[in-house]
């Protein structure tokens, strides 16, 4: 905690008249592992070749019950990079089988790597929206985030997408959608979205003749190799009293944990991704792992709250 | 940091200057904060043009604030570097304007 930051769950109490609960179930997120190629600076699951936790089958099989249980909920797949999981494509097939719109979280440079150049095609072919990772439109703050290399493989892979069709469409929420998360480069805030948002479509459109759909925009949450990086620089808690000073109330009815539930690669469930980084399981009462998976009480469930989530309340809120 | 004549902690102690004088601070602070709400200029482009005179007349409190603005508009150190070009060079262009009046002396006295 930092000393005159006050605790996030005792703001949301006296700005919402009360703790926050889900509003629903639309989205049943699965992190698939931490397994990745990449090694990003600012990565809260702290994601890297290295890692080894990786979703069972059993456990994917659990997702795709969980996934029927809950009609027309969508299936969201995150990691790491999901797509080097083993159960990938089958929770792709199975997911949109159902009629289900399947959300794949992609960092781009993987779909160029040995192995895996089966993957745009794949993806065109199910019809997934993909919303990839570019932290920036140019090249040399995205390499100093993700490796050198790694902006000249996402446009690459951007094209290769473009040509299949993605991020044609005005919509964000359709097959081949193809859209963005921006995050910022250190810490500090995100800007107005809807003016990065045109500054991206303009200079990939002019220096690379790339479309898309939309551009989400996502603050740096002070956890993992961020909150390292926060704590190496010295800057914890100016950066948390940055977030609690810029604490928007009217962002408390779209944040992601209001609609979802986030399952980890071992199948325990959590309020959202960035719970399930640090640790912080469903509040007690509430069945702990997909194996329980009860859509009616995780439909209005109360969320488990820390000052993490500043992170997703600052400003214009995470989109 | 050592002994230095600028501290970072103090960019938060700007309203201390208006300990004696309240008043004038606040007209101030009304003109200054006015005059960097969007208007036909987006806030994008008002915070670049103070980073700009930031540097130009080299105040280490707003180059330190603006920048962190410019970072805040979904600006990179591309742009602001860009920025610090434009100032610095309007800035050197000014003094080098100035050579002319060098030049009408010489002419002023020479043969």
């Amino acid at each position: 905690m930092v000393p005159g930051v006050e605790r996030f769950d005792d703001r949301v109490k006296a700005d919402a008249g009360g703790p926050l609960s889900a509003l629903g179930l639309d989205v049943i997120q699965a992190n698939l592992g931490y397994r990745c190629n990449l090694s990003c600076r600012h990565c809260h699951v702290e994601g890297g070749p290295g890692r080894e936790e990786s979703m069972s089958r059993e456990t994917a099989g659990a997702v795709l019950r969980a996934l029927r249980s809950v009609p027309g909920a969508a299936l969201d797949l995150t990691g790491g990079a999901p797509e080097m999981n083993p159960n990938f494509r089958g929770l792709v097939e199975e997911g949109r089988a159902l009629g289900r719109r399947v959300i794949v979280r992609s960092n781009l440079a993987l779909l160029l790597e040995p192995g895996y150049s089966w993957l745009p095609e794949f993806f065109a072919h199910q019809g997934v929206e993909v919303i990839a990772s570019l932290p920036y439109y140019m090249g040399s703050t995205v390499d100093r985030i993700r490796g050198e290399g790694a902006f000249r493989k996402s446009i690459e892979a951007l094209l290769i997408l473009n040509r299949l069709g993605f991020g044609q469409s005005a919509n964000s929420a359709v097959p081949l959608a193809l859209n963005l998360a921006y995050n910022p480069q250190g810490a500090f805030l995100t800007p107005p979205q809807a003016e990065l948002e045109a500054s991206y479509k303009k200079e990939l459109r002019e220096r690379h003749g790339i479309g898309f759909n939309r551009l989400y925009t996502f603050c740096n949450m002070p956890i993992g190799r961020f909150r390292e990086f926060l704590m190496r620089s010295g800057s914890y808690e100016s950066y948390m009293e940055k977030l609690a000073r810029a604490f928007n109330p009217e962002t408390l009815g779209g944040i992601m944990c209001r609609r979802m539930v986030s399952v980890g690669w071992d199948g325990r469930l959590h309020d959202c991704d960035f719970n399930l980084a640090s640790g912080h399981g469903l509040l007690p009462g509430l069945p702990a792992h997909i194996c329980g998976f009860d859509r009616e009480a995780l439909a209005n469930r109360p969320i488990a709250l820390e000052d993490h989530c500043y992170g997703c309340t600052a400003g214009q809120g995470s989109t | 940091m050592g002994d230095s004549y600028y501290r970072d902690e103090d960019l938060g102690r700007f309203g201390e200057v208006g300990k004696h004088n309240p008043e004038l601070f606040k007209k101030f602070m009304d003109w200054y904060s006015a005059s960097l709400r969007p208007g036909a200029l987006t806030r994008r482009e008002k915070v670049l043009i103070a980073l700009g005179v930031a540097l130009a007349v080299q105040c280490p409190y707003c180059i330190d604030a603006y920048t962190q603005e410019c970072l805040n508009e979904g600006m990179s150190l591309e742009h602001i570097a860009e920025a610090g070009h434009v100032s610095s060079s309007i800035r050197g262009g000014a003094s080098l304007i100035h050579l002319l009046q060098a030049h009408n002396s010489v002419d002023k006295v020479s043969l």
